[in-house]
């Protein structure tokens, strides 16, 4: 038993899992509506626009870089995708496949600006970001779009049931989104020569490009992925609340950071899982279910998230620093 | 973080790419005077007169301080993201005081001993912020990034929790004069931050902690090993940075008239903007704080000239970013052009 436990928290994934197990349980017995198979398919519903950009910033994160622009390039898709539905009447396929080519040319040109010009991600990002959601807010005069196409704003259920209790539980297209969207990450990271590229990038670029991996290349499938999955969850995020609202994911980049960075991915690249942030983005759900289950005021949910932030770099800091003092004392 | 390790040769291309570069000043100037001769172009008679420039006078403090205590954490090779969150909440601390505490009609002695014990009890919140900050960064050996990025959450969520997102205002009419007085002809905030700014470079540039601050940018490691103690340096950082953060409170306090945990959000990222457009390397190491003054100037001229030309808010944000951009490019060609002509000077 001390072993399945010493081996769980060697891991920051092992770690969180425990974490979240305890948390579970801790909630099971405060209120009993939390472990209800519907509590538990709203808490994933409800956390599916975030876990699929978290998703894009883990890939970047592997990468070696950080991206603060993907809210930007989010709002920006989900937008002309709207307004080319709305104004143009446009039917469902060109509109969402215009999202998604938003995104990812918004990504790829982040990827062209950093890789040519030498810059580091988090300040070019910084500088795309204003950029393009300033732009946003310029041309459309921070007007929202209210009346989307029926094909677009309706809920699609894919799969439903009644338990026993009389709830309603209800599988919809978002959770679907999210989930394809951790299959492709999770192939693409761990089942493809590109996922290993990346990673070795992100560990040490230099050494990356003398073994003969394309850095160039590399960049833009990283933003550019992110700016797919940013894209696409600009898409998904109009699809559940039946609105486009040039400001409505902004300002949000550093929350979906946090979830990214929670579960193991770090800022210096080259270490990270799909299954970690999935559990970063749990937890962080898990919380934010539990505290409005147990009756705490919305406001304080801030707080939780910035100790949450705190504690788990924390442990995670200094477990690395003890593993370093270990190997210095029992040399091998 | 992408390092631009891709360059052929390091040396002194490296150097000539990161801040340090020499030509980044007059690159600056050259820009500024362009920019002022545009807008004085466009707008006849109204861009290039005493009131604009008095008007960017007491516009740009905030983002100045703000960037100032950006800036000391950047040089050091890490970051404050708590920086908006610690100025609001010291602002709402100080504003709570003086609202509550200051009775309807009080004499000159009684608003200067609670205005005295506001600005105190808001640099004791600062100082304790900062130092918790240093402490968490020195000892966790976590990026910076990630424990600011926790503070901030932190901050933020306290003064949300506590105000529950509402204005805390009502200051004493004698305060304001901090925000919106002019002496000699100049507005008191402008003198603020211009007197901020020289006891920071000074800081920075004569006394052994400025220096360490340099070092620990350039190699944390190779800082320990010459028997600097980092840890110590680190509190001092994020300490300064924010007591920064009071002076930026007090001023947008005077200036505003009211406190709230929403203020100046926007203006986090682009303090760091500021800061790069300056010169200072963000990998740390490199960076002037006249540098930084200059680039917070050619900001402040975009954004006073695009407001009178009638351009929206958003359009200056996005010109912002378009500037840093454009700084960047003509720095990365610049720069080889620059290292050719260096090496084929006679030594």
């Amino acid at each position: 038993m001390r072993d399945l436990a010493a081996r769980l928290t060697r891991h920051t994934e092992g770690l969180l899992l425990l974490v979240i197990l305890l948390l579970g349980v801790l909630l099971t017995l405060a209120s009993p509506y939390f472990l209800t198979l519907s509590n538990l398919v709203d808490l994933v519903e409800s956390y599916s626009v975030t876990a699929i950009l978290a998703l894009g910033v883990f890939v970047v994160l592997v990468a070696g870089g950080i991206d603060i622009s993907f809210a930007a390039t989010a709002s920006v898709a989900q937008y002309l995708a709207a307004y080319v539905a709305t104004a143009w009447g446009l039917p469902a396929l060109p509109c969402i496949a215009l999202g998604l080519l938003v995104g990812l040319a918004l990504g790829c040109l982040n990827a062209a600006l950093i890789h040519y010009l030498r810059v580091t991600s988090i300040i070019i990002t910084i500088a795309t970001m204003s950029v393009y959601f300033a732009l946003l807010m310029w041309v459309t005069g921070g007007k929202s779009i209210y009346a989307l196409p029926d094909w677009w704003s309706t809920r699609v259920v894919l799969w439903q049931t009644e338990t026993a209790s009389g709830d309603l539980v209800r599988i919809t297209l978002p959770v679907l989104v999210a989930a394809l969207a951790v299959l492709v990450t999770w192939l693409l990271m761990t089942r493809s020569a590109a996922g290993r590229q990346l990673t070795a990038m992100g560990g040490n670029p230099e050494a990356a490009r003398r073994l003969g991996v394309n850095i160039a290349a590399m960049h833009f499938l990283a933003y550019g992925y992110l700016g797919l999955m940013a894209g696409l969850a600009g898409l998904v995020q109009a699809h559940r609340v039946g609105e486009a609202v040039p400001n409505a994911m902004y300002g949000n980049e550093l929350n979906v950071l946090a979830a990214a960075v929670l579960g193991g991915a770090s800022l210096t690249g080259g270490i990270g899982t799909v299954g970690g942030v999935l559990l970063g983005i749990l937890l962080l759900a898990m919380l934010q279910n539990g505290l409005n289950l147990l009756g705490v005021s919305p406001y304080f949910f801030q707080i939780v998230i910035g100790l949450v932030i705190l504690v788990s770099t924390s442990i995670t800091g200094l477990s690395a620093r003890a593993r370093r003092r270990d190997r210095r004392a029992v040399p091998a | 973080m992408s390092t631009p390790v891709l360059a052929a040769e390091p040396g002194l291309m490296a150097r000539l790419t990161r801040g340090g570069m020499p030509g980044n000043a007059a690159g600056l100037m050259g820009l500024l005077i362009a920019l002022v001769l545009l807008f004085s172009a466009l707008l006849p008679g109204r861009f290039a007169t005493y009131g604009t420039l008095q008007s960017m006078m007491f516009q740009l403090p905030e983002l100045g301080l703000l960037a100032l205590a950006m800036v000391i954490p950047l040089i050091s090779g890490g970051l404050n993201l708590a920086i908006i969150a610690t100025t609001n909440q010291c602002a709402l601390l100080m504003a709570w005081i003086m609202s509550t505490w200051l009775p309807a009609g009080a004499g000159g002695p009684e608003t200067v001993l609670v205005v005295g014990a506001a600005l105190l009890a808001g640099l004791i919140l600062c100082t304790a912020i900062g130092l918790l900050t240093g402490f968490l960064v020195a000892t966790m050996g976590v990026h910076p990034i990630l424990v600011t990025l926790g503070t901030k959450s932190l901050i933020d969520g306290i003064s949300i929790w506590l105000t529950r997102g509402t204005v805390v205002s009502g200051l004493p009419e004698s305060f304001q004069w901090l925000g919106n007085g002019v002496l000699w002809g100049v507005p008191v905030p402008f003198l603020v931050l211009i007197l901020a700014a020289v006891a920071v470079g000074l800081v920075l540039t004569r006394t052994g902690f400025g220096i360490s601050v340099y070092m620990l940018g350039s190699n944390l490691e190779a800082t320990r090993y010459s028997g600097v103690d980092t840890r110590r340096v680190l509190i001092g950082i994020y300490t300064l940075s924010s007591i920064l953060c009071f002076v930026a409170a007090c001023l947008m306090l005077a200036r505003f008239n009211s406190a709230s945990a929403g203020y100046a959000q926007s203006y986090l990222l682009v303090t760091i903007l500021a800061a790069v457009m300056g010169g200072v390397d963000p990998f740390g190491g490199f960076g002037r704080i006249s540098g930084l003054m200059l680039a917070l100037v050619v900001l402040q001229v975009i954004s006073s000239g695009c407001n009178l030309l009638g351009l929206s808010q958003h359009l200056t944000l996005a010109i912002w970013g378009l500037t840093l951009i454009a700084v960047m490019g003509v720095k990365f060609l610049v720069a080889p052009w620059l290292a050719e002509r260096l090496a084929r000077r006679p030594a």
